[in-house]
């Protein structure tokens, strides 16, 4: 029989905010050491009171946006009660009755097609703290506690492995182009529902949850795996299959059963009295729509237009300051192909040469654009670009000054070329000799003496051309 | 005061309940779980009293989380089950001026009223929240004990308005506690609840009828169920609060740890076990069942609804009369009883005052009685305490 998977995705996201989500401490990269970033508040001392950061409500409203999904303007918290040592107050505040976002949207591509996956519904909770484990000890680090996370709930929609990876690059892309999240290892972490059914039939079979994975890869294997298991024992009977809750061991490949104890609670969900609910008035909405980065779909699309290529999209995507560089040097009348190059290529080299990024903000679309148009109406070649970007991000050099100060912008035409060659032919009899008795090394020695009379001006095509054609004459 | 209290400072004025944090001084809110711990900041109250200039004379005993009847189970207290509202007798023989104390079930104006004191539970959102050692956050509040209605409506400004650190907490930066004129106004005696007082409360009550009259304020009677359907909403909303909010009280970061576990499990269950008082494990299960799946729809969340139905019906009432005025306890005086008795006489006592806790209206003991009033209506209140103290003169 043929069998269609059904699967369902829970994906939690941390935040880029700079404070945690009900109390000032620093988000948790700002720590260095466990307990770093800590509070009477986030470690869950008497007396505290949450605070709520408005940021995490922009950002989660932005991510719905994102997504296609209904804003609620009137939004609630609830606390989930269960005691476990990285729990500082035995209960997270999360949001069951009215979460932020409702109803989304969010079209997936892959080999087998492009198809619409529903979103639930966004949700803005706290994460928790985390244990390390010592000999006989375990230790409580509360710096990821109030770290703000958003989880995006969707229907039953996934219907391939594929389909569920290509649904979190997406949002890997989206969140990291909108200022959302920086995604990076951990920050990401999906529960995923599966069942399968026979193909057409319209009823769910026995779904089970696998809790708490990071890596798509073990996402992608998981599924695969589980799949399998299921298809194994509705086709040969192999096992009963039960509503549960698994864990999925990257070693083996496998998934595991957890403990009913862990999975059966009673989370006793009531709403958080210290919490007033949150109104979203039109105005803020606006707001936020306004300050909403162009989607990253859109952008997809203007960048192939442009003959970009995929990976080159990826990457420009994978990191807003970069596809903002980009925006930023067409809108000053660059070409967007080249200027893709320029960025992806030159830029990325020289930046990371230098042990710097693109975060560090040496390279401004002012003056990327400035190199990029001398280069394109010929006043400097392009070698000569990139002795100018070099000096802009190891010196801080001004372009225009550099190449005037460095003699670079001298427009050469081919008998300018050919008046510096004749000279270096007459100034090394010699050389010339040699090259012409065979010896070709010495070409190497003429090209050199015309391009250092040149100071890096002129095509150096050109020049070789030119010094060829008057070596064999 | 060393009976009531820890000594903090011998010249100080004004004592504060244990339930509130003062910075450095130990804080236990009367339970042996938070023993040894050490609070980092001052409840937001604390420090405007001191900004003030007032002086912290010392911190009261209470009864573990506010509670049991009047303070009467206070691990910190040298006799369990005997102590009558530490704060409330503090001021009543003169140690101090005033004391803060944080109304959540009643507890607070009970003691007030058997001590013969004034205690003002205000409006809900007034006062700062911050530093509270909080059970029911969506009714408790941190109220005043004094022993005029003048002393409470001084130290009400002081520690009243807005704090950005309380979500909770109303915009309004100050409030006008000054007593207002009681002449002209019409309160109302709620009859069927001093049906139910002792002989001693009833006279209590009468002669707060006789010094409303001569004070030319129109008293009438009127039946009221309100108060028992807003004591059973209050009881699952308060328990289950606390319940939610004392679980954070795990033996893993702070408080009590049983010397004995062999795992996380045993941890938790031995260092609670041994933390906890019967009555503060009474009202955990209690609010623990009423926060069960099976039990929410029929419990909490119809409390909630209970809760909008009964502030509807309160502010018509409060359209026909200024305030009500009831018993603050049924029973006039304390006598010493186990504490394994002690969830079912609050519950029975706390008829007379929940209400206010439910809805977050303000509510005054005073002369061993109590007035209710619509919300931010303290002066009104403090005005009917004024003529009260006169007792017909």
């Amino acid at each position: 029989m043929k069998y269609e998977l059904v699967i369902g995705l829970e994906t939690h996201v941390e935040l880029s905010t700079e404070s945690k989500i009900f109390c000032s401490c620093g988000g948790h990269s700002a720590a260095n050491e466990p307990n770093d970033c800590v509070c009477p508040a986030c470690s869950g001392m008497p007396g505290m009171l949450p605070i709520m950061n408005k940021r995490v409500v922009e950002l989660a409203v932005t991510a719905g946006l994102m997504l296609n999904c209904e804003i609620n303007r009137y939004t609630t918290f609830d606390k989930k009660n269960y005691y476990y040592p990285d729990l500082p107050c035995a209960y997270q505040i999360t949001q069951i009755n009215h979460p932020i976002c409702v109803n989304g949207l969010v079209n997936v591509k892959t080999s087998q097609g492009a198809r619409d996956i529903r979103i639930k519904q966004i949700h803005m909770e706290e994460d928790a703290g985390k244990l390390v484990h010592s000999g006989n000890s375990s230790f409580v680090d509360f710096n990821r506690t109030s770290v703000p996370l958003i989880e995006i709930v969707t229907q039953p929609d996934f219907r391939s492995a594929e389909e569920v990876v290509t649904y979190l690059n997406k949002l890997k892309s989206m969140f990291r182009s909108g200022g959302i999240s920086e995604c990076e290892e951990g920050a990401m972490r999906c529960d995923v529902n599966i069942s399968v059914r026979p193909e057409g039939s319209e009823e769910f079979g026995v779904r089970t949850e696998i809790k708490n994975m990071s890596s798509f890869e073990a996402i992608e294997k998981a599924i695969q795996y589980e799949s399998q298991r299921h298809m194994d024992a509705l086709e040969y009977g192999t096992e009963e299959l039960v509503q549960e809750t698994r864990r999925f061991d990257d070693v083996s490949g496998k998934t595991f059963a957890m403990r009913n104890k862990e999975t059966e609670a009673d989370y006793r969900y009531f709403p958080d009295a210290n919490l007033m609910p949150i109104v979203i008035d039109d105005a803020w909405l606006e707001q936020i729509k306004a300050d909403k980065p162009v989607a990253v779909d859109e952008k997809a699309e203007e960048y192939m237009a442009a003959g970009i290529s995929q990976k080159e999209i990826d990457l420009l995507l994978s990191d807003g300051k970069i596809s903002k560089l980009l925006d930023d040097t067409v809108a000053l009348g660059c070409d967007m192909k080249d200027s893709a190059t320029w960025i992806l290529t030159d830029c990325a080299g020289v930046l990371s040469k230098a042990g710097k990024s693109f975060a560090d903000g040496v390279v401004t679309a002012q003056n990327l654009s400035v190199i990029i148009k001398m280069v394109a109406d010929g006043t400097i070649n392009r070698n000569a670009g990139k002795k100018v970007l070099i000096a802009v991000v190891e010196q801080g050099a001004d372009p225009a000054a550099y190449c005037k100060e460095q003699g670079l912008d001298r427009k050469v035409d081919a008998s300018a070329i050919e008046a510096v060659i004749d000279g270096v032919l007459a100034a090394n009899p010699k050389a010339v000799e040699d090259v012409k008795g065979g010896k070709l090394k010495a070409m190497g020695a003429l090209f050199g003496a015309c391009m250092k009379e040149l100071k890096g001006a002129g095509d150096p095509a050109v020049i070789k051309q030119l010094l060829e054609q008057k070596l064999a004459q | 005061m060393n009976k009531f209290a820890v000594t903090i400072n011998g010249q100080g004025t004004i004592a504060v309940d244990d339930t509130l944090l003062i910075q450095d001084a130990p804080a236990t809110a009367g339970s042996r779980m938070l023993e040894g711990f050490t609070p980092l900041f001052s409840a937001e109250v604390v420090d405007r009293l001191q900004q003030k200039g007032y002086q912290i004379a010392g911190k009261t005993h209470v009864g573990e989380f506010g509670l049991d009847l009047v303070g009467e189970f206070s691990y910190t207290a040298p006799q369990q089950g005997t102590l009558q509202g530490a704060a409330a007798l503090a001021v009543a023989e003169g140690d101090v001026q005033a004391a803060l104390g944080v109304d959540m079930n009643g507890a607070t104006r009970r003691a007030a009223a058997l001590a013969g004191v004034d205690f003002l539970k205000p409006t809900y959102g007034t006062v700062s929240r911050y530093g509270v050692i909080s059970c029911a956050a969506s009714g408790e509040q941190v109220g005043v004990y004094a022993k005029t209605a003048q002393d409470v409506a001084k130290i009400m400004t002081d520690i009243a308005g807005h704090d950005p650190k309380d979500g909770t907490c109303l915009k309004t930066e100050t409030y006008d506690y000054t007593p207002a004129k009681a002449e002209g106004k019409t309160v109302a005696v709620v009859k069927n609840l001093v049906a139910k007082a002792d002989d001693g409360v009833k006279a209590k009550v009468q002669a707060a009828v006789t010094a409303l009259q001569a004070a030319g304020v129109t008293v009438v009677e009127i039946d009221c169920d309100l108060f028992a359907l807003a004591n059973t909403a209050w009881q699952i909303l308060m328990c289950a609060e606390t319940c939610n909010n004392v679980s954070r009280y795990d033996g893993v970061k702070y408080g009590h740890r049983a010397a004995n576990y062999k795992n996380i499990d045993e941890l938790y269950v031995n260092s609670r076990t041994e933390g906890f008082n019967f009555l503060t494990k009474a009202v955990i299960l209690y609010g623990s069942d009423v926060l069960s799946k099976n039990r929410y729809k029929d419990c909490y969340d119809k409390s909630l609804r209970v809760r909008r139905v009964v502030r509807e019906a309160v502010t018509k009432l409060f359209g026909q009369y200024d305030a009500l005025l009831t018993p603050a306890t049924f029973a006039d005086g304390y006598q010493a009883y186990e504490v394994t008795e002690a969830f079912g006489k609050v519950f029975t006592e706390s008829e007379c005052t929940a209400l206010a806790n439910l809805i977050g209206t303000p509510a005054l003991a005073t002369q061993g009685v109590q007035l209710f009033g619509k919300a931010f209506d303290e002066a009104g209140l403090l005005g009917l305490a004024v003529a009260l103290e006169k007792k017909g003169e």
